[in-house]
């Protein structure tokens, strides 16, 4: 004979709703608390480094929605490529992370950073300049467990939940 | 006219326009104060906040809803019908508010003390029904009347443990009217009955359609039964319908069951108003706790239950005030609670929902 059938069982379930009114709520208030992410994150944006790029193209041929666009001329003097633009689409990016696995030169990395979305389509195709890592376009440690390491660690919950808006 | 003090300037009219003010005003500040309670305190259960952007502690949340829905554009479906379309809300809000008629803020301090009180409430609290089943038919639409035909059904059911647990406060109060039952509980009749307290309050919930009887509305299966087709004013109307019929019950229970507007140190109305709190917040407790029943087993539950128990807690309430007519010992408390646990769990063994669960 299990009690559970003669009642126990909803007062079991009263009881945990309880300990659940009681307790810290587990939700943080989104725009004013921010977990930090993960430190492998692929957040959504591509981040490229003009001087360890050789313009191999490995990148834009390993990405499976070609949004990543090269063009190199030749600089015979030196033997090697003079990367002209390198155009990303991030509309059409589904930071598979792919590109930054490919690139043999350490070149190419996922953008640690979420909150890219931008108000016209045009704003989404990124070249040259603006893809460099800069303070407000910080390098995810996926794929490059040296740079993870210097990242904070992932958090899950925040400590205190503020109520109101500031 | 009891309630009357002979001082009062006026007389009957100032009496009934006094207490009709301050009854809708009462009933639309505990709907929006319910609403909050309900909304943060099931928000909490479930580990979030609730709402709590809008105001201090979200405290302005409800009126910021009651805003949003007045702007909204009122929608009539092309085939509904639109004469009952229009009166539903209306037919279904007008008895809640007469409930509030007979319920004693205080000795004496109510709109009417009916000697028939609490069959006037019984009487009355059905018609809200109608004005359902009008919305649901008004509509013109499948699932609109499929729940619409849910709360006829679980209405007409409950009904029957709801009226025969109120029969045996009656019998120990001796009295229909509410304020006469209230004056009765030198203790609480919770005590001397609390197996029709169980019964009263499930039959409550079945009966004003919250969870976790609220397959009429059920909006993961009926996407909102009755009020589907609802918009704008007339949606809000809805609304309020389901929140102050939530207060109306909790107010009968407190009234009938928990010492109404008794209590010491704090004034009457409030007593009342903080044991309608109390109730409210054991109904937002099971509506967070609860999973939804299938229709089969909420009229199982009606009829195969709470029916039975009913007439038994009826037949032992008769008994008991047979051979005390002069008022319950204190002993019977540990009785009643006793019975109360020894036929719940009889009924439990005999009684399964479903047939689904295998004892293993």
């Amino acid at each position: 004979m299990k009690f559970e059938r003669f009642g126990t069982g909803i007062i079991k379930g009263l009881m945990v709703t309880l300990v659940h009114l009681v307790r810290h709520p587990t939700v943080n208030q989104y725009p004013e608390q921010r977990l930090n992410m993960s430190r492998r994150i692929r957040g959504n944006e591509l981040i490229w480094s003009r001087e360890r790029c050789t313009g191999c193209g490995t990148c834009a041929k390993a990405c499976p929605q070609g949004a990543i666009e090269l063009v190199t001329s030749t600089v015979f003097k030196d033997n090697k490529y003079n990367v002209e633009t390198y155009r990303v689409d991030t509309g059409y990016c589904i930071q598979c992370g792919l590109c930054v696995e490919a690139c043999p030169f350490d070149a190419v990395f996922m953008g640690y950073s979420y909150e890219r979305a931008k108000y016209r389509r045009n704003d989404l195709v990124q070249t040259n300049d603006e893809l460099l890592e800069s303070p407000a376009r910080p390098v995810s440690g996926y794929f490059h467990p040296e740079i993870a390491k210097g990242l904070p660690d992932q958090t899950l919950l925040v400590e205190k939940i503020v109520e109101k808006r500031k | 006219m009891k309630g009357l003090p002979p001082d009062w300037p006026g007389g009957y009219w100032w009496h009934w326009l006094f207490f009709t003010v301050v009854l809708i005003a009462f009933v639309l500040v505990m709907v929006l104060g319910a609403i909050y309670i309900e909304r943060r305190g099931m928000g909490r259960m479930q580990s979030r906040l609730g709402p709590n952007r809008t105001g201090p502690f979200g405290l302005l949340q409800a009126v910021a809803d009651a805003v949003k829905v007045l702007l909204k554009e009122n929608i009539v479906p092309a085939k509904a019908d639109k004469i009952v379309h229009w009166l539903a809300p209306i037919i279904a809000f007008a008895p809640v508010m007469m409930i509030f008629a007979v319920v004693p803020f205080q000795d004496g301090a109510l709109l009417a003390d009916l000697n028939i009180g609490i069959l006037y409430i019984v009487a009355v609290s059905s018609i809200a029904t109608v004005g359902v089943f009008m919305a649901g038919w008004g509509s013109s639409n499948k699932y609109s009347l499929l729940g619409a035909m849910r709360n006829v059904a679980a209405v007409v059911s409950y009904e029957i443990p709801l009226v025969l647990s109120v029969i045996g406060v009656v019998l120990v109060a001796g009295s229909l009217s509410l304020n006469d039952i209230v004056l009765a509980q030198d203790i609480p009749f919770i005590l001397f009955q609390p197996l029709g307290f169980l019964l009263f309050f499930a039959a409550g919930c079945a009966e004003i359609n919250r969870a976790p009887f609220d397959l009429m509305e059920a909006d993961s299966e009926l996407v909102a039964g009755f009020h589907t087709e609802y918009s704008g004013m007339k949606f809000a109307m809805f609304y309020l319908v389901e929140y102050a019929e939530a207060i109306a019950i909790s107010a009968i229970i407190a009234t009938l069951f928990l010492g109404g507007w008794r209590g010491p140190l704090l004034p009457p109305w409030l007593w009342l108003i903080v044991k309608i709190v109390i109730v409210f917040f054991v109904m937002v407790w099971t509506r967070a706790t609860l999973p939804r029943v299938r229709i089969d087993q909420l009229m199982a539950l009606a009829w195969k239950f709470l029916f039975p128990l009913a007439l038994i807690n009826l037949f032992i309430t008769a008994v008991q005030v047979l051979v005390w007519p002069d008022g319950l010992p204190w002993a019977l408390i540990f009785l009643n609670i006793a019975v109360m646990l020894v036929l719940v769990i009889l009924w439990s063994k005999l009684f399964r929902l479903g047939w689904g669960r295998l004892e293993v």
